[in-house]
């Protein structure tokens, strides 16, 4: 039994000795495997005596398990060693930038126009559009404004010589839809208008946005209370709004809707936003919707305006310059 | 407008500030644009009267001048060449105050003592006159202050009306509708008739009573023109923003002002037998008071004597009749045209005048003899002269009739959500000009004034009522609406999905102009001849789009010209496509890419992008809708003709894609190569509805071939013959290899594709696949040249 100490003390210093796991496992064949020094000892048990034997083969067994044990934990720290330089090798600069595209970016008057569509669209307002190349009577005559009505100076048109304009207003969509459907109607337009004049605050091109609401009994506080509640959202601020009479040949009541601010002085200043009104009951008329039966308001909004005023942004042109340095302040 | 708050104030004075009534009319709809002081901010200024002025002994240019305050003379030394003996002048006294803080000190000006200044108009800010001093009428009380003797503590009121307010273009509108906003009286100037001195007349004809209902003449004789116009009328057309010329031009204008009627007079001297108001014959010309040359149409109404055109009615008079220093008899002439004659008839000549304004807006169709009889009065009392009677052409079926209109209280209640007292809705409308001429318990009937033109029907009752009550003081509330969602079609993608598709692909979002330059969009199509626009802003915004490429392609250009090295852009709209169906505005979607692959990165070194890029890119676009497109090498006058494809949807051409062509990008000064890529948006949004198919439990068998054929044969040709030969059970085809080079011949190429099949309920077997490779072998060797590569 001297001798299986001695095994177990031989086989505890092998297996400390073991450089890896290779080496380990030829330790683990020499003392424990099928011919293995301390499984030899367990055929040993055959001379003894019936009554001596449980009590040495316990003691073997105690034996073996006790270099099993070593060599199970000496392998294990192997694993963790050789994993633990592996992951040192394969550590790398997690601060350099990632592989792949960088994203672009939307226009910022696609983000006005697409945000404040969400928020009518989340009051059940559905969009509509209308040709950009409209004809005379959509663009004017059904909007009441006659030919050499002094407001067609308020407009000034791109013709086609055909009858045909370039759109001054997305209000024509107004009437396509009310030709179509009759009331309830809760639309809004979005789109390109075009008016023949250019400068720092005047764009040949720009976007409009347009909504009208037709049901019955739609009134001028209703009005008063949808732009007042958008603009609060639009500018997440709770805004001071007034509503100051102004005229447009397609609505009546007219009004021109202002927020105000403090000026550098201090003073109370106000910067006109919105235009809108009543339904005229002639546009009602033209449009075959009944006037006695519908009432309804309809409002239009300039989108590079309010895009100006909601991100600082100072000359109207850049928004059709495409210039990527300033798109890119947008994404 | 501009006018002087002052002269409004003659007419009503209600007790409120500057700025309140400036807040105040605001918010009824006139809208003040600016306000400025009817001069310069001074003080220590005041009539002087020049009692000697003597040569100053050392300066040529200078007097030595004694000026009296009325008590004590002082000593001024003077630079203005009109400083002499009697005038009444502007005297900055020693501690005044000028605009500019100017403080006026003793001084001494070459030896001579000078206490003070006398000033010009514009020292003071009240004038531009700058070539002397200001002569003060002979009259002006020596020792008043200045600010006082020309009433300059005023404000000129500039308001922005609305072209529906026309009756508020004159202190008498303006005076109106102040009154009726503070509810309190208005009273102007008293209008006395004036009988006639002498029998004079000159005979009026109107041969076009539908444009001018009402014409009104009277002769002036014997006027004495070598006056001026007293300092008052000055000073009130000067803040209203217009020049002083002499007393008969000026009452006209100061009537336009203070009445709204405007007027003209001619000399009388000048007129050959009749003033007949007429339409222009054809190719008529006439010479205007600025001295223009106009060629007139027969679309424009003008009056005229027996030899000729004398003027634009209700625009502007003629040179040749016009009244000048040697006039001593003038015809005046107040008219009601119709507002439809005049208006935009002075845009088409180029012109826009005060009288133009008012007329195509309309003016009271029942002012023009009191106008008249206020005018004379007011130009004898500066010139004198004997007036004759008025000679007056009426048609009264073209006057605008009266018109009636009834407002019912329950319409005016439900579309205001608010009930406003009875009696303040007739004292707004009646203060306004109505005459309450019915009412019962449900409504009232009004007839309109007859210098409203805006007063037609119901609603526009409403809007004057709700206007002078206050927008800001009607309420406000949540619109409510019935609660039914709208149809939504689940395969129409929303355009918004597309976008931001394109702007994790790296894309950013460009807008161009709809407008282009002809030349430029020619390059890019030669198949569609563009709409034109009549009146462009600039020639290279002359016509529409055709595609999107042309501004695509100047915004490319606008950030290469910065140093941009990776770009990529799309953009979404519209382009005009004239057809036999009449003009097509198709909504598309189009993009470029330019520069390198990837942003400039540590990683792989930097490639420029290829054809197929912008393909990938187009492709998962596509992929949003999920219909089946298929690619077809084509020609396209702005694409490379061996890097361009035709994108096809049921046999439809919907869009192109490719390589810019590298001439045009070389003509254009592009740096390149540049790809691009243009597609309808309905092809592209429309998404197929997803159905299930049930999974196979039995495995995919797979066999990989590798081929080689002629390098003209497309993938496209390929893939459709394997698909056709394949049998039913084929899943898909992968092309995992294309090769040329070493070992292939010259002309062809190596293609390595995967072919996959699976049979939804069992496994296929060996034999079978290997019996669907051989037909699929077979027939690529028949239909496509190809052989399998050894």
């Amino acid at each position: 039994m001297q001798h299986l100490k001695q095994l177990v003390t031989d086989g505890l210093d092998a297996v400390a000795q073991a450089a890896d796991e290779s080496a380990l496992d030829q330790v683990r064949v020499q003392y424990l495997g099928k011919k293995g020094e301390l499984t030899a000892q367990l055929k040993s048990l055959g001379k003894l005596s019936a009554e001596e034997r449980p009590a040495a083969g316990a003691k073997i067994n105690e034996a073996k398990q006790q270099v099993q044990d070593a060599i199970n934990i000496k392998r294990t720290m192997m694993v963790a060693n050789a994993l633990s330089k592996q992951l040192a090798l394969e550590s790398i600069d997690v601060t350099l930038p990632g592989r792949g595209q960088a994203t672009g970016g939307l226009h910022p008057v696609t983000m006005t126009m697409e945000r404040i569509q969400n928020f009518f669209a989340q009051i059940g307002f559905s969009v509509a559009q209308g040709p950009e190349i409209e004809d005379d009577y959509h663009n004017f005559e059904a909007l009441n404004i006659p030919a050499h009505h002094p407001a067609r100076a308020m407009h000034d048109t791109f013709y086609f010589g055909d009858g045909t304009l370039l759109r001054t207003h997305t209000s024509g969509v107004q009437v396509r839809t009310m030709e179509k459907q009759q009331p309830p109607i809760r639309i809004i337009c979005p789109g390109r208008v075009y008016r023949c004049d250019s400068d720092q605050t005047h764009s040949p091109m720009f976007h409009q946005i347009e909504g009208l609401l037709v049901d019955d009994n739609i009134s001028f506080a209703d009005l008063k209370g949808i732009l007042h509640n958008f603009l609060n959202v639009f500018f997440e601020r709770d805004l001071q709004v007034r509503f100051r009479p102004s005229y447009f040949p397609f609505t009546e009541p007219s009004i021109e809707v202002d927020i105000g601010y403090q000026g550098e002085d201090g003073e109370q200043k106000w910067l006109e936003v919105l235009g809108c009104g009543m339904v005229h009951p002639k546009v009602f008329e033209h449009s075959g919707i009944d006037p006695e039966a519908y009432t309804g308001f309809a409002f239009g909004m300039g989108v590079e305006r309010l895009a100006m005023l909601r991100y600082g942004v100072k000359d109207l042109r850049m928004f059709f310059e495409n210039d990527l340095r300033f798109l890119a302040q947008f994404s | 407008m501009k006018f002087s708050e002052q002269w409004l104030r003659e007419w009503v004075n209600p007790a409120i500030s500057s700025d309140e009534l400036v807040a105040q009319i605001t918010l009824a709809g006139l809208e003040v644009d600016d306000i400025e002081a009817a001069g310069g901010e001074f003080s220590g200024v005041i009539v002087g009267e020049i009692v000697s002025a003597e040569q100053h002994p050392d300066a040529d240019k200078l007097r030595v001048c004694q000026v009296s305050d009325g008590t004590t003379e002082t000593q001024v030394v003077c630079g203005a060449p009109n400083a002499r003996v009697g005038i009444k002048v502007a005297f900055a006294t020693v501690g005044a105050v000028l605009p500019g803080n100017f403080k006026i000190k003793k001084a001494k000006l070459r030896q001579q003592e000078s206490f003070g200044m006398l000033c010009s108009g514009a020292e003071l800010e009240i004038s531009e006159e700058n070539d002397g001093i200001m002569e003060l009428a002979v009259d002006a009380p020596v020792g008043t202050d200045i600010r006082d003797y020309l009433n300059l503590n005023d404000q000129i009121i500039d308001v922005d009306l609305t072209p529906n307010r026309g009756d508020c273009l004159s202190i008498a509108g303006l005076a109106r509708e102040v009154g009726v906003l503070n509810s309190v009286d208005v009273q102007g100037p008293e209008l006395k008739e004036l009988a006639p001195q002498i029998e004079d007349v000159f005979p009026v004809k109107v041969s076009a009573p539908e444009h001018c209902p009402r014409f009104l003449g009277r002769v002036l004789n014997n006027i004495n023109l070598n006056t001026a116009s007293p300092l008052w009328l000055q000073e009130k057309l000067r803040r209203c923003g217009v020049r002083s010329i002499d007393p008969v031009v000026d009452v006209t204008n100061y009537i336009l002002l203070e009445m709204g009627q405007p007027m003209h007079a001619y000399d009388l001297n000048k007129l050959n037998g009749s003033v007949i108001v007429r339409m222009a014959s054809q190719g008529e010309n006439l010479i205007l008071l600025d001295g223009q040359k106009i060629e007139l149409d027969q679309e424009t109404l003008v009056i005229a004597d027996n030899e000729g055109v004398l003027g634009l009615a209700g625009i502007m008079g003629g040179a040749d009749t016009g009244v000048g220093s040697g006039t001593t008899n003038v015809f005046l002439e107040a008219a009601f045209f119709n507002p439809i004659s005049i208006a935009g008839k002075a845009r088409n000549y180029g012109l826009h005048t005060d009288a133009s304004h008012r007329f195509e807006r309309g003016v009271d169709y029942d002012l023009q003899r009191k106008a008249m009889d206020r005018a004379t009065l007011l130009l004898q009392s500066i010139v004198g002269g004997e007036a004759g009677p008025i000679v007056e052409q009426v048609s009264a079926d073209h006057l605008p009739t009266e018109s009636q209109v009834s407002l019912r209280k329950a319409r005016l209640e439900a579309l205001l959500a608010y009930k406003i007292d009875d009696a303040q809705v007739l004292d707004i409308l009646t203060r306004l000009g109505l005459t309450l001429v019915a009412s019962d318990d449900a409504s009232w009937t009004f007839n309109a004034p007859s210098w409203r033109f805006d007063m037609a029907i119901e609603a526009d009752l409403i809007e004057e009522v709700a206007r002078v009550y206050g927008y800001n003081n009607l309420p406000s509330t949540n619109p409510v609406a019935s609660m039914e969602i709208p149809a939504n079609a689940e395969v129409q993608r929303p355009l918004s999905i597309l976008r931001r598709h394109m702007v994790s692909r790296g894309y950013q979002e460009a807008i161009t102009y709809s407008m282009v330059e002809p030349g430029l969009l020619a390059k890019f199509d030669d198949q569609n001849k563009p709409v034109e626009l009549v009146n462009p802003i600039s020639a290279d915004m002359a016509v529409m789009r055709t595609t999107l490429w042309p501004g695509l392609v100047k915004a490319l250009q606008h950030n290469q010209n910065r140093q941009q090295s990776r770009i990529r852009l799309f953009e979404t709209g519209q382009r005009f496509i004239p057809s036999d169906q009449g003009l097509q505005q198709q909504d598309v979607f189009a993009g470029l890419i330019y520069g390198s692959r990837n942003p400039e990165s540590w990683h792989g070194k930097a490639e420029n992008v290829d054809y197929f890029d912008i393909k990938g890119d187009l492709e998962t676009l596509l992929a949003i809708g999920s219909q089946e497109f298929s690619f077809v090498a084509t020609k396209h006058l702005a694409l490379h003709p061996g890097q361009s494809a035709a994108i096809q949807l049921d046999g439809a051409v919907v869009g192109f894609v490719g390589a810019m062509h590298p001439g045009l990008a070389k003509d254009l000064g592009l740096q390149g190569p540049v790809f691009m890529f243009e597609v309808d948006l309905a092809a592209i949004s429309l998404g197929v509805l997803p159905a299930y198919q049930t999974l196979s439990k039995f495995p995919e068998m797979r066999r990989d071939l590798a081929i080689v054929l002629d390098q003209k044969t497309s993938v496209a040709e390929v893939t459709s013959v394997i698909e056709a030969s394949a049998g039913k059970w084929l899943n898909a085809v992968r092309l995992f290899d294309v090769y040329q080079g070493q070992g292939i011949e010259n002309g062809q190429k190596s293609l390595a594709l995967g072919l996959t099949w699976q049979h939804p309920e069992r496994t296929l077997t060996d034999d079978e696949v290997n019996q669907w490779v051989e037909q699929v072998v077979t027939h690529l060797a028949e239909n496509a040249g190809a052989s399998l590569r050894g």
